[in-house]
């Protein structure tokens, strides 16, 4: 039976974990190919690490990492942030991603899910959709950290990038990422039900409830979760436990 | 002891070159190395068919590849022990069909036909962490026991019409097959190098088979 994955998801800005990992005593916890492999050892089912400042001249040290990274850590990864065009899909993938994660670009040409897919497969083309609840039982996407409208329906965006051959959807609650208090669950559901492509659901766990729910409510084929893996909050094997006693199978 | 990777470009080969380099190295099995050159393939003592894509585009791409020749003749001519993964194994099948009706490399008596899970609810992709149904011992899987995870990313499954060649599968609204293999050929449907210390301990073991 397919398990539901639990991803730990790094942020990342010029080579360096934002604010940190602390749930092990790490060399340096700051250095995300270290935490990467700690997840791993923990038993992280995959990771992702988001590159939050990305820009043109600082590529270098995000390939660096992800190379790093792909040399130690035999699990899929993730990367993305700042991703544009097809060739920065090609050089992620190079540099050793398994899969590679589109957000605003995809927003404004969604075509550019097609190109990437059609080059490389759809199994390594992820599209990161981030929404709010605009009113009830209606969700728009927004693009810049959450601060900027763009009028598009999110369940509508969902399903033209899965037709444009995305191979799976992250999805960010915007109005609870940070927040602690739980996934948009209609807003998961809404998109999960959808597509035929999983979805990640991600943005506002700060209970393992909230990742239980997340599946059982939201039908996310995976959850993912930053802070309460990386201040100690809960291991990936509390996590695991927790959603094992729910019913909801995973690898352990 | 030489180890070919074969490069076609259909798909990212970081990560399998460093796994395969990784337990070569623990195992003591020689070098690996990635290459499309035939003078390679020709001399290596083990091959390993990776794929990531479409069947048809894959078929092509390796058909085109100017290793494709050596490939074959180690393959079929001197018994090298050969892996394929993902793509790499559904092209081990007669016939694929995916987009349109393909030739495979016929070592393998299957058919590639879309997942069609009997459960609505499940996606395609089969995308995720999957338990194995061990349904005939192989040296390759030594220390791998039914319930143990692999990863898995495919929209595509190899058919068998002879079951005797499928040597494990796992469950996605129906059997799935995994792995399959006769002689000195064996394919995983997972990725290997992505399926963490189980996917390792099956690189040592195609490391070490001696069939």
């Amino acid at each position: 039976m397919l398990k539901t994955r639990i991803i730990p998801c790094l942020d990342v800005a010029d080579g360096r974990v934002v604010k940190g990992v602390n749930f092990v005593d790490l060399v340096d916890a700051g250095d995300p190919v270290d935490a990467a492999r700690a997840y791993d050892a923990a038993g992280a089912d995959e990771i992702c690490f988001l590159d939050i400042h990305a820009t043109h001249e600082n590529r270098g040290t995000m390939f660096d990492v992800v190379t790093r990274t792909a040399e130690q850590c035999f699990i899929p990864l993730t990367v993305g942030g700042g991703v544009r065009t097809v060739d920065d899909v090609r050089a992620l993938l190079l540099a050793g991603a398994d899969k590679v994660s589109f957000n605003s670009a995809a927003v404004a040409d969604p075509d550019v899910i097609a190109r990437a897919a059609d080059q490389f497969g759809s199994q390594c083309i992820v599209c990161a959709i981030d929404a709010k609840t605009v009113e009830p039982g209606r969700w728009e996407i927004f693009t810049h950290g959450g601060r900027r409208p763009t009028g598009i329906d999110a369940v509508a965006f969902a399903k033209t990038v899965a037709a444009k051959g995305a191979g799976e959807i992250l999805l960010t609650s915007m109005d609870r990422d940070g927040t602690k208090s739980g996934f948009n669950l209609p807003l998961t559901r809404a998109i999960a039900d959808a597509v035929d492509i999983p979805v990640i659901a991600s943005g506002g766990v700060g209970t393992l409830d909230h990742l239980v729910e997340g599946v059982t409510e939201g039908h996310a084929s995976a959850v993912l979760a930053a802070s309460i893996f990386h201040f100690g909050t809960f291991t990936i094997a509390e996590a695991k436990a927790h959603m094992a006693a729910a019913g909801i199978p995973v690898r352990i | 002891m030489l180890t070919a990777i074969i490069d076609y470009e259909s798909g990212n080969l970081h990560s399998a070159e460093k796994a395969f380099q990784k337990m070569a190295q623990e195992t003591g099995s020689g070098t690996v190395v990635v290459t499309d050159k035939a003078e390679i393939v020709a001399r290596a003592d083990r091959i390993v068919l990776p794929g990531d894509g479409a069947f048809p585009a894959c078929a092509s791409a390796l058909r085109a590849s100017g290793c494709f020749d050596a490939m074959i003749e180690a393959v079929e001519s001197r018994g090298r022990p050969f892996l394929g993964i993902c793509v790499g194994m559904q092209l081990m099948a007669r016939r694929g069909h995916e987009y349109e009706p393909t030739d495979g490399l016929g070592w393998v008596d299957g058919e590639v036909r879309r997942i069609e899970p009997r459960d609505a609810a499940l996606k395609v992709p089969h995308m995720g962490w999957n338990d194995l149904q061990i349904e005939q011992s192989h040296p390759v899987l030594d220390g791998i026991s039914s319930g143990e995870h692999v990863y898995f990313v495919h929209s595509y499954q190899m058919v068998m019409d002879d079951p005797a060649q499928r040597i494990a599968s796992c469950d996605y609204g129906g059997a799935v097959t995994a792995v399959v293999g006769h002689g000195t050929r064996i394919g995983f449907q997972f990725h290997p190098e992505k399926s963490a210390s189980v996917g390792m301990q099956m690189i040592a073991n195609f490391l070490r088979w001696r069939p």
